[in-house]
């Protein structure tokens, strides 16, 4: 009995992290990290220049060995079944790095039968993976004339070419204008109904649209993972409160201060408008209170909002406590 | 094996796309020109013992084409993966290191052996128009071509051992230049040595290629060849593979 649960628990994550750590000659780069992720979720992986996204990728992609820890891909120690673990897996490095002197086409199939494929099924996945990532128009060109929106696209359909089980891609959209980062973002989007997705990007908005959980690390460990409703829910409740008023004679300041669960009020004056920011407690609403105070005191009200936080404020509240 | 295909003719049409391919091509047929145009000259001065073969692959341009060749087909094989960082996408996909380090070794093998394909046409066409018993027996025209390619496989590993160490193909080709230099200048060792004892004679003796291409020219097989550079070229390739898996962890 237990072992068949033991079994199962295995089998149901397409990727195992536990306590991996990397040291580059004298610097740490990422220390004891633990996390999994399931099969069919899309994953952002979030944090600071230098947090350790890329080496735990690279690691994931047994191009770095790991100095301790464990990894694994499907159930395939990337390190010790390497070649098995690669095998369910295309990776975009960062960059894209491509070979400029062969053609599109030619690049995927190259690309294809190295990751096995040969004959009808090579051909028809090259077709596939040209339509899918848009980049049938360009397979006759050199790479190295591309354009850095092709570039990426390119190494996306080549991640993509042997139908992997997961999806690891470092910064997909960086370099690219608005349009393609919509482009890439849709393509994630529908590549999510059929693989595992990993994904790591600056652009916070792109994660909330895309992702169905976060990851979030800094200096080599995880500061948090949960859902991006989530991780922005933790940090509305200890929000700020912004009230726009007219107060006459009061003192805002130590009227709003007496409310219970209001930690802090800075006021600033302008055209006769009382403008507060009001800091409160965590897990605490106080704005009918402040109604009810503003009309007792006959305020005049022109505002008065929760100030709605983005995965951003969660981004920097996270990787920035210690800084 | 097909992975390993794969990889192959990734590397050799990645030879014949890039312009060097045509450059080292035009200047090697020039110097072989040269070489095969002094051989004639030199059997038409005055009557002769040596073949076409013996004064052909005994040249001076000969042997200026066999040893810069090598820097040059070699630089790019390990250098440019770790420039363009195409290292990654490459040990990312389902392939083994020691595939991809015997890939690139064939490919420099197979294109600096296609470049001695003309200079063979040259003595099927010399002995079809010319004087038979100038161009000596088929075994002596076979002789050398196996010495280039027993010599070839030497250099050719080393060169890619040059080519792993850094990610500069000047670099690269320059280190390669010294060691082919260098190894092939070993035997000027006795003539600088004074004492010059038989021990360090018959040990230079190994890599003496002018003295190997003496004999082979003149259809004497040294067997000492078939063991001494195939050996040589799987231990200079066990430590490219090696230093290839070393950069790239530490990468």
């Amino acid at each position: 009995m237990f072992g068949s649960t033991q079994a199962e628990s295995i089998t149901f994550f397409m990727i195992k992290v536990e306590r991996l750590t990397k040291k580059y000659a004298g610097v740490t780069a990422i220390s004891n990290l633990s996390f999994e992720v399931a099969k069919g979720e899309i994953v952002g992986f979030l944090g600071p220049n230098g947090a350790g996204k890329s080496t735990t990728m690279r690691i994931l992609s047994s191009f770095l060995p790991a100095t301790s820890g464990f990894a694994s891909i499907a159930n395939c120690d990337v390190f010790k079944e390497s070649l098995k673990a690669r095998a369910h897996l295309g990776y975009l490095p960062e960059n894209v790095p491509l070979y400029g002197d062969m053609r599109v086409g030619e690049y995927l199939r190259y690309r294809g039968s190295l990751k096995g494929l040969h004959g009808h099924r090579l051909r028809r996945r090259v077709d596939t993976v040209k339509e899918l990532c848009s980049v049938k128009e360009v397979e006759n060109r050199l790479i190295a004339n591309l354009s850095k929106g092709y570039r990426q696209r390119v190494g996306l359909a080549e991640a993509l070419i042997h139908e992997p089980d997961l999806l690891i891609l470092d910064e997909p959209t960086i370099g690219l204008d608005p349009n393609q980062i919509r482009q890439v973002r849709e393509l994630i989007k529908s590549l999510g109904e059929r693989h595992t997705i990993l994904l790591s990007t600056h652009i916070l908005s792109e994660v909330e649209m895309t992702c169905t959980r976060v990851i979030i690390i800094n200096r080599g460990q995880i500061e948090a993972s949960d859902t991006p409703e989530n991780l922005v829910g933790q940090i509305r409740t200890s929000g700020i409160i912004r009230l726009e008023a007219t107060t006459g004679t009061d003192d805002p300041v130590s009227w709003i201060e007496k409310i219970p669960g209001v930690k802090s009020v800075i006021t600033s004056e302008e055209d006769g408008w009382q403008r507060c920011s009001i800091r409160v407690e965590a897990k605490s609403d106080p704005r009918e209170a402040i109604y009810r105070l503003a009309v007792d005191r006959q305020w005049v009200v022109r505002e008065l909002v929760q100030e709605r936080a983005t995965l951003e404020d969660a981004f920097v509240e996270l990787t920035h406590k210690d800084n | 094996m097909r992975r390993l295909i794969t990889l192959l003719q990734r590397e050799l049409s990645a030879f014949y796309y890039s312009p060097i391919a045509y450059v080292v091509l035009f200047f090697f047929l020039v110097l072989n020109g040269l070489s095969f145009w002094f051989a004639i000259a030199v059997l038409n001065r005055a009557p002769s013992e040596n073949t076409v073969v013996q004064v052909f692959f005994n040249s001076a341009f000969f042997w200026m084409a066999y040893l810069l060749v090598f820097p040059v087909i070699t630089m790019r094989s390990f250098s440019e993966e770790f420039k363009l960082g195409t290292i990654e996408t490459l040990m990312t996909a389902p392939v083994r290191d020691w595939e991809v380090v015997a890939s690139k070794f064939l490919a420099c093998l197979i294109f600096y052996l296609s470049l001695w394909l003309p200079s063979l046409l040259y003595f099927l066409i010399f002995g079809w128009f010319g004087n038979r018993s100038a161009l000596g027996s088929s075994g002596q025209l076979l002789a050398p071509y196996i010495l280039l390619l027993m010599m070839g496989m030497f250099n050719v590993a080393l060169g890619c051992l040059a080519s792993s160490f850094t990610s500069n193909q000047i670099v690269a080709a320059m280190i390669s230049l010294v060691l082919t230099i260098g190894i092939f200048f070993l035997t000027l060792i006795n003539y600088v040595v004074n004492s010059s004892s038989p021990l360090l004679r018959e040990i230079t003796s190994y890599v003496a290629q002018l003295d190997h291409m003496d004999s082979f020219s003149r259809g004497v097989i040294d067997s000492r060849v078939f063991v001494f550079y195939p050996s040589m070229t799987s231990l200079l390739l066990v430590i490219t593979y090696q230093v290839f898996q070393y950069r790239r962890w530490r990468a």
